[in-house]
């Protein structure tokens, strides 16, 4: 196995067939995933950068080239790829206990005290050891978050999916819940693919950040390396100029190489 | 004095601060009384206690009057009599067409139970299959679209014809007009389940079991319990017209019984009666309805 292509994603392409006839959302995508990396996908929402994450995942099969994790041909959705999807998605007639155990009890094939003790394990990762026994409307979206990355994360999967995990929730509870991903993804050495559309987020959290083209037809348009040590403090970064540098890379990337048409075109229509 | 006399002239205007204000902002502010020109609320119980005894009260009067202008209707103090020796002894039974009132009701309970619970156990699992496959949606379709209308009496001769015996045949009304609703309720209930929870299911690899018991059935669940109120409350209806047709001991039958007799009063009071059950079935099914809905 090549550990520099632990995920690989291999000239994937992806078409739509409707009514209206078929629509191109991603063409040509080529990415590897290093064993421990963590990597973003950002782009302008409608890019196609959720449905690459779908693909991953296996809810959705490409129409072009093909997906490999860990050497084995991705087909259809598995426990090797825990996924945080951006609501929260828990059941909830469930205690947050009863969710993650829902996820556990189906991987491991194991006595039941070893399965009730991985569930507090995940939940405890997260901190969330006083709330097991909530129900998800009783706790906050920051909260219900973390739970959905215990149940991801509880299944020891081989890569993490996370579908912007944090864009439904407040910009205190995002710094906080990134603060602890990071803490997390170092305990664990996850390999991570996280969606986002935030740049501060995206150059923050990964080793990578992968810039995406606007749909439709979208490609990867460029890969930035975020060599900056690790562990990384918010506070710091906000005055390092390699973090600057970086966040302008990026900045520039969205708002001037691709910058949304669709809105310059409806200025115009105004004038 | 003079603030005792304002007091007393506008009560409740004049609210205190409730707590004391932070030091800094009391120097920059001077404390204003907050004024609030609102007049102290009673309580929401009270209201719509006054409003029920209101509306009571109306329709006692209006009865009244109807009893006394209108001709044979009794007025509410000689129903009132008639009900008080009608439930002084509810359960007595002086052969098959002279039964207390407690039994003619149980009587049609247990009508309406067996014909709606034989409507659950076969509309349920017809409106999952309804609500999870196309194909099956397609074929109800027209088929629900067509019957659905039929008022359910209807089949009542279909049923005295296959049974050749009046309870089964009022068993089998009961049946038919609770399945509807059961099999479109959960048919809805299936077909809104959220994509998102499908996609946990998907991602974990859950098994068709564990998908159903853990997903599907408690997403369906307040749908269906909306199919049940529904389905009784027609069954409810139904069973007392049944009755009537059909005969035998019954809520339905007594108040055919009682015409004949010309016991107008007895009548008013099968009325009040039946409203009474059927009220307590749907308050039962509403408070059932309340314990499996869940905020997401």
């Amino acid at each position: 196995m090549n550990p520099e292509r632990y995920l690989s994603v291999e000239s994937v392409g992806m078409t739509f067939e409707s009514k209206k006839g078929s629509f191109v959302a991603l063409t040509g995508i080529d990415l590897a995933v290093r064993k421990g990396e963590f990597v973003t996908l950002i782009g302008h929402s409608g890019c196609g950068k959720t449905t690459l994450l779908n693909l991953v995942a296996g809810l959705i099969r490409p129409t072009g080239g093909a997906i490999l994790l860990a050497d084995k041909h991705v087909d259809g959705p598995g426990p090797d790829r825990g996924v945080v999807f951006q609501n929260h998605s828990l059941l909830p007639w469930l205690t947050c206990f009863e969710n993650v155990y829902l996820a556990v009890e189906r991987v491991f094939k194991e006595e039941k005290s070893s399965l009730k003790n991985r569930t507090h394990a995940a939940l405890d990762l997260v901190g969330l050891s006083h709330a097991e026994h909530k129900y998800p409307h009783e706790i906050s979206g920051g909260m219900k978050q973390r739970v959905g990355i215990a149940r991801a994360l509880a299944i020891e999967p081989k890569v993490l999916l996370l579908d912007e995990p944090f864009g439904a929730l407040d910009a205190l509870t995002r710094a906080t819940l990134q603060d602890e991903l990071m803490r997390i993804v170092a305990t664990t050495g996850a390999t991570v693919v996280m969606v986002t559309h935030d740049v501060d987020e995206s150059v923050l959290l990964s080793d990578r950040v992968v810039m995406m083209t606007n749909g439709p037809a979208a490609y990867i348009g460029e890969v930035l390396d975020v060599n900056l040590p690790r562990p990384r403090e918010r506070l710091v970064l906000a005055h390092d100029a390699r973090f600057m540098e970086l966040r302008a890379a990026v900045l520039e990337f969205l708002y001037e190489k691709q910058a949304r048409h669709g809105k310059v075109g409806a200025s115009l229509k105004v004038a | 004095m003079a603030a005792v006399a304002l007091a007393k002239e506008r009560p409740r205007t004049v609210i205190p601060p409730s707590s004391p204000a932070h030091p800094a902002a009391r120097r920059d502010i001077p404390p204003q009384p907050a004024r609030v020109f609102r007049r102290p609320q009673p309580p929401e119980w009270f209201v719509t206690g006054v409003a029920w005894l209101a509306g009571l009260g109306a329709f006692v009067i209006a009865w009244t009057l109807v009893s006394k202008f209108g001709g044979r209707v009794p007025d509410p103090i000689a129903v009132g009599k008639a009900a008080a020796k009608i439930f002084a002894d509810p359960f007595y039974s002086k052969g098959p067409n002279d039964q207390g009132i407690g039994w003619n009701v149980l009587s049609s309970l247990k009508r309406v139970g067996i014909g709606f619970g034989l409507a659950a156990l076969v509309g349920i699992p017809l409106g999952f299959a309804v609500g999870r496959f196309r194909f099956l949606a397609g074929m109800a379709a027209p088929i629900i679209a067509l019957l659905k209308p039929v008022s359910p009496l209807a089949w009542l001769p279909i049923g005295l014809l296959v049974f050749k015996a009046a309870n089964p045949a009022a068993i089998y009304v009961i049946f038919v007009c609770s399945l509807w609703p059961m099999i479109v309720n959960t048919a809805v209930g299936v077909r809104q389940i959220p994509q998102d929870y499908l996609n946990v299911a998907r991602v974990l690899n859950l098994s068709e079991w564990k998908v159903f018991t853990k997903i599907l059935f408690p997403a369906v669940l307040p749908y269906m319990i909306t199919g049940v109120r529904l389905s009784i409350g027609v069954a409810w209806l139904v069973i007392v017209a049944a009755e009537m047709l059909t005969g035998g001991v019954g809520i339905g039958f007594w108040v055919w019984d009682e015409w004949n007799n010309l016991k107008v009063e007895h009548i008013i009071i099968a009325i009040y009666t039946i409203g009474v059950v059927g009220l307590l079935l749907e308050q039962a099914l509403v408070l059932l309805a309340r314990r499996f809905t869940y905020e997401s």
